[in-house]
C-alpha cells in the first residue's frame, strides 16, 4: 500500500502525485520526453495535425447541435438553419469544411516527411502502421462527413463509391445494398453514415492517436540525418545544463515552443482559407440538393482521394478494382518493402532519392488526372501511364533498396 | 536557410496540386467546344443585347437561313433603337401591355406575366425593343416555336406593328417605370414567375402568407402546386429553387448564363431574361442575401481573426526564441 500524506492539500501537486503519479507523467510525457535538436519544421506537422483534429472536433460538436440526419431535412438544416439562422453557424461550418480538406494536405506532408527521412524504418514500424491506420480512419471520416449535407455530390459520390463494393464481376449487389441499407442511397444510408461520422470513427481516431503517440515514445522521433542518438547521454548533458552540446531538447517546453510558432503560421493560412477561399473545400456542386434523377455532368471525389480514384479509372473494371485495392494498402507495407538498412534522408540514399520524387510527382499527376474528364484521350492516356507507374514503383522499391549501399556510421 | 528551402518545396508542390485540381480542372471540365473541337470562349458581353451572340450561335449550328433571320431581326432592333421614342405617346401603348401584365396573378400560357413596375430599371433598352417585336426571338427560344406567335406573349407582334410605337412604349418604360428598385423586387419581376425561393418563403405565386388555419395553408399549397405544374408543362421541367444557387454556381457562370442561358446550357428552355447590368446586380444582391447571408459577416470578421493569429504567431515566435536561447 502506497503512502498517502495526510497533510497534503486536495489537488495540490503532492496530493495528485501520490494518486496519479503526476510528476512521473509530466517527466515521461513532457519535460523528459527527449526530441532530437536536429529537426526542421516538418516535425511540427504531427502537432499541427493534432491541433487540426481538435478544431474539427470542436466545430463538429457545434454543427451537431443543429444538424438533422434525415434525407428530407439534412440539406436545409445545414444550408438554411446553420448557415443563416444560427449565430456564427456559417463560421463553424466553414471551419469544419476547410479543416476537413486541409487536414489531408498536412497528412500528406507528414507522410512524405516520414518517407523522405526514412522514419518508418527499423524501430519505427509501428509508428508508421498506426499512422496509416489514422490515414484510413481519416479517409472514412471524411467520406462519411461528405454524405451529411445531402447535396448532389454527397449523393452521387456516395453512389459511385459504395458501388465499388460490388467487386466488379463478383457482382456482390447484396453487399452494396447491405452497406446502403437500401437499393440506392436514402434515409437509412444517411443515418448510418451520420452515426459513423459522429461516433464510431471519431472514437477509432482518438484511439489511434493515442496508439500513434504511444508508438513514438520509445523509438523517439527521427531527425534530419537519421542519426542514432544515445538518449541517456544526451539527456544527461542537457540536464547538467549543457544545452548547447546536447543533441536533444525536451518536448515541453522547448519543442512545443517551436510547434506553437509553426501552428501560428498555419492558422493564418487556415483562417485565410476559411474566410476568403473555401470553394476548394466546399464544392459548389454540393450546394445543389441531392437529386437521384439528375446525374451531375462530372462526378469526382474530394481532392485527397483523387490519386487512388485515378488508379481505379483507367483500367477495365476488375483490374481497376484490384489496382485500387492494392493502392489502398500498399503504403502499409512500406516498412517491409524497403530492404535497405539505412535510416537516412533520401538525398543520402542514391536511387531511393529519385524513387521518392518520382512517387511524389506521379501521385500529383494522378491527383490531377483523377479530376480531369477522362473523355479527353490525352488525359486518359496520361492517367493510364501514371497509374501503371504507381503500381510498378513498389517492385522497383524492393529492388533498388536491396542493392542500396550501406552508409557507414559516422560518415 | 535550410528550413526556408524546405518550405519553398512544400509550398511549390501544394500550389501545383491546387492549380491542377482547381482552376485547371474546372476550366477543362466546363469548357465548351464546337463541332471541330475548338474551344468556345464564353464571355460576358456586359449585358448588352445586339444579337451578335445569337448570330454566332446560328453560325456555329451551320444554319444559314437562321443566321439571316437573326441578322435581320437584330438589325431591325438597332433601327428602332435609333428612333426617338415619345414617352407620352407610349403611355397609350403601355395600356395594351397591362392587358396581360395586370397583377392579377393569372397564369397565361405557362407563367404569370410579371409585374412591369420597374421594367425600365432592370431590363436593357434594346432587349425591350426586341421583346416587343418578337418575344421568342428576343429571349432566344425561337427554336421552340414553329410560329413565334404561339409564345405566351407572342400576340404582342400584332399589337405593335410600326417601329415608332415600339420606340414610344419603350421610352415610356425607360422613363416612367424606372424608379428605384429593391433587390427583392428585381428578383420578383425577373425570375419569380418560374423560380421559387424556399429560404425566402417565396413561390411562383409570390410571398407565402402566414395562415392561421392549416386548412388555408394546405389550400395555398395546392394552388402553388397547380401553378408549378403549369410552369413545368411550359418549360418541360420545374425550374430549380434558387435559394442556394449563388453558392452552387460561380460568378462567371451566373453572369453569362443569365445574359444568355443557351451559352452555358445549350438547348435549355430557360429564356434569356434581358436584364441590364444594373438589373443583374440587383438580382445578384438578392440571391446573395438569401443564399449566402454570411458573406457580409465573413468580410467583417475575417480580418480580425487573421490579425489575432498574426499576433499569436509573433508572440509564439518570441517565446520560441527565448526557450531556444543557448541551444545552438
Ligand atoms: C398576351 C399577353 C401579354 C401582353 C399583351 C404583353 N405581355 Fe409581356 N409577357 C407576357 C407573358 C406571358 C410573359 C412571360 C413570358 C415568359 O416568361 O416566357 C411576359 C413577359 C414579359 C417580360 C419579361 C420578359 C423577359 O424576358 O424577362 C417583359 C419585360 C414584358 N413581358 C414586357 C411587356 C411589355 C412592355 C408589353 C407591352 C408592350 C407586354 N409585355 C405585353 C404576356 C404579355
Ligand atoms: C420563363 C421561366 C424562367 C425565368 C423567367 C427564369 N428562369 Fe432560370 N431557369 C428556368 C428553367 C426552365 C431552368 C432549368 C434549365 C435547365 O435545366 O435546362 C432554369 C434554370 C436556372 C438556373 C440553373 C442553371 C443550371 O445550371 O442548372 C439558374 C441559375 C437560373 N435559372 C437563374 C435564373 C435567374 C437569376 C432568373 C431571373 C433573372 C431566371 N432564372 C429566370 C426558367 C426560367
Ligand atoms: C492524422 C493524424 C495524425 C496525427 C495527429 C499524428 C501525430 C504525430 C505526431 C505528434 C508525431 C510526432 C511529431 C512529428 O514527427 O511530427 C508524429 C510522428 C510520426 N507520424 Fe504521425 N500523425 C498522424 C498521422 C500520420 C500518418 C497518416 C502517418 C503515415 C502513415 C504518420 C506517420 C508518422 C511517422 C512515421 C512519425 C515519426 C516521424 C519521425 O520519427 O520523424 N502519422 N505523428
Amino acid at each position: 500500500m502506497a503512502h498517502f500524506d495526510e497533510n497534503a492539500k486536495p489537488f495540490s501537486n503532492k496530493w495528485l502525485d501520490e494518486r496519479i503519479g503526476l510528476n512521473t507523467l509530466m517527466r515521461v510525457l513532457n519535460t523528459e520526453y527527449w526530441i532530437p535538436k536536429n529537426i526542421n519544421f516538418l516535425w511540427a506537422m504531427g502537432m499541427v495535425l493534432a491541433a487540426t483534429f481538435g478544431i474539427l472536433l470542436v466545430s463538429g460538436i457545434f454543427l451537431l447541435m443543429y444538424y438533422k440526419p434525415d434525407a428530407n431535412l439534412a440539406f436545409d438544416s445545414i444550408n438554411y438553419t446553420i448557415m443563416s439562422e444560427v449565430g456564427y453557424g456559417w463560421l463553424w461550418r466553414h471551419i469544419h469544411g476547410v479543416g476537413a480538406s486541409i487536414v489531408f494536405l498536412i497528412i500528406y506532408i507528414h507522410m512524405f516527411t516520414g518517407i523522405y527521412y526514412g522514419s518508418y524504418k527499423r524501430g519505427r514500424e509501428l509508428i508508421w502502421l498506426s499512422g496509416m491506420g489514422l490515414f484510413v480512419a481519416f479517409s472514412a471520416e471524411a467520406f462519411s462527413g461528405y454524405m451529411l449535407p445531402w447535396g448532389q455530390m454527397s449523393y452521387w459520390a456516395g453512389m459511385v463509391i459504395t458501388e465499388l463494393f460490388a467487386g466488379g464481376s463478383l457482382e456482390a449487389v447484396g453487399l452494396v445494398e447491405w452497406i446502403r441499407g437500401d437499393y440506392v442511397p436514402g434515409d437509412a444510408y444517411l443515418t448510418r453514415f451520420f452515426m459513423l461520422h459522429v461516433l464510431l470513427i471519431p472514437l477509432v481516431i482518438i484511439g489511434l492517436i493515442v496508439l500513434h503517440f504511444g508508438t513514438l515514445r520509445l523509438p523517439h522521433v527521427n531527425n534530419q540525418e537519421g542519426e542514432e542518438i544515445d538518449y541517456e547521454e544526451a539527456a544527461k548533458l542537457y540536464k547538467e545544463g549543457n544545452v548547447k552540446e546536447s543533441k536533444v531538447i525536451p518536448f515541453s517546453p522547448v519543442f512545443l515552443s517551436k510547434d506553437l510558432f509553426v501552428m501560428g503560421v498555419y492558422f493564418i493560412l487556415f483562417f485565410y482559407l476559411v474566410f476568403y477561399h473555401f470553394d476548394f473545400a466546399m464544392d459548389p456542386v454540393n450546394f445543389d440538393p441531392a437529386d437521384g434523377l439528375k446525374t451531375p455532368a462530372h462526378i469526382y471525389p474530394e481532392w485527397y482521394f483523387l490519386w487512388s480514384y485515378e488508379i481505379l479509372r483507367p483500367f477495365s473494371k476488375d483490374i481497376g478494382l484490384i489496382a485500387f485495392a492494392f493502392a489502398q494498402v500498399v503504403f502499409f507495407l512500406l516498412p517491409f518493402m524497403d530492404r535497405s538498412p539505412n535510416v537516412a534522408p533520401a538525398h543520402k540514399r542514391g536511387l531511393f532519392q529519385i524513387w521518392f520524387w518520382v512517387l511524389l510527382v506521379d501521385m500529383i499527376i494522378l491527383t490531377a488526372m483523377g479530376k480531369l474528364p477522362p473523355t479527353d484521350p490525352t488525359f486518359a492516356f496520361v492517367g493510364l501511364v501514371s497509374a501503371v507507374l504507381f503500381l510498378l514503383m513498389w517492385p522497383i522499391l524492393i529492388i533498388i533498396t536491396k542493392f542500396e549501399k550501406k552508409i557507414e556510421k559516422g560518415a | 536557410m535550410r528550413e526556408l528551402k524546405i518550405l519553398a518545396v512544400v509550398v511549390f508542390f501544394s500550389l501545383l496540386t491546387y492549380y491542377l485540381v482547381e482552376p485547371y480542372a474546372h476550366h477543362e471540365m466546363h469548357k465548351k467546344v464546337d463541332a471541330d473541337g475548338n474551344e468556345i470562349k464564353i464571355e460576358s458581353r456586359g449585358f448588352v443585347y445586339d444579337g451578335a451572340a445569337d448570330v454566332e450561335e446560328a453560325e456555329r449550328a451551320g444554319d444559314k437561313e437562321l443566321v439571316a433571320k437573326k441578322k435581320a431581326f437584330w438589325s431591325d432592333v438597332k433601327k428602332i433603337s435609333k428612333l426617338k421614342g415619345n414617352a407620352t405617346a407610349g403611355e397609350a401603348g403601355f395600356g395594351m401591355c397591362m392587358g396581360c401584365h395586370n397583377g392579377a396573378n393569372m397564369n397565361m400560357g405557362g407563367v404569370i406575366p410579371p409585374s412591369l413596375d420597374h421594367a425600365g430599371a432592370i431590363y436593357e433598352k434594346d432587349y425591350l425593343i426586341a421583346l416587343i417585336k418578337d418575344p421568342a426571338m428576343a429571349s432566344n427560344v425561337d427554336h421552340k416555336y414553329a410560329d413565334t406567335m404561339t409564345h405566351p406573349m407572342g400576340s404582342i407582334k400584332t399589337m405593335f406593328t410600326d417601329d415608332q410605337s415600339i420606340a414610344d412604349v419603350v421610352a415610356y418604360l425607360m422613363t416612367k417605370k424606372a424608379g428605384e428598385v429593391t433587390p427583392k423586387e428585381a428578383f420578383s419581376e425577373a425570375c419569380m414567375r418560374c423560380h421559387a425561393m424556399r429560404y425566402a418563403k417565396t413561390t411562383q405565386l409570390g410571398d407565402t402568407p402566414k395562415f392561421k388555419h392549416e386548412k388555408d395553408a394546405l389550400a395555398h399549397k395546392i394552388k402553388v402546386i397547380e401553378e408549378q405544374d403549369m410552369v413545368k408543362a411550359y418549360m418541360g421541367k420545374l425550374p430549380p429553387d434558387l435559394s442556394m444557387i449563388i453558392r452552387a454556381r460561380g460568378a462567371h457562370f451566373m453572369e453569362t448564363f443569365i445574359e444568355n442561358p443557351q451559352t452555358q446550357l445549350p438547348g435549355t428552355s430557360m429564356p434569356r431574361v434581358g436584364l441590364s447590368h444594373e438589373g443583374y446586380e440587383k438580382v445578384k444582391e438578392y440571391l446573395t442575401e438569401i443564399g449566402d447571408p454570411s458573406k457580409k459577416h465573413r468580410e467583417e470578421v475575417g480580418p480580425w481573426v487573421i490579425l489575432f493569429f498574426i499576433i499569436f504567431t509573433i508572440l509564439a515566435y518570441l517565446w520560441k526564441k527565448e526557450k531556444w536561447r543557448g541551444h545552438h
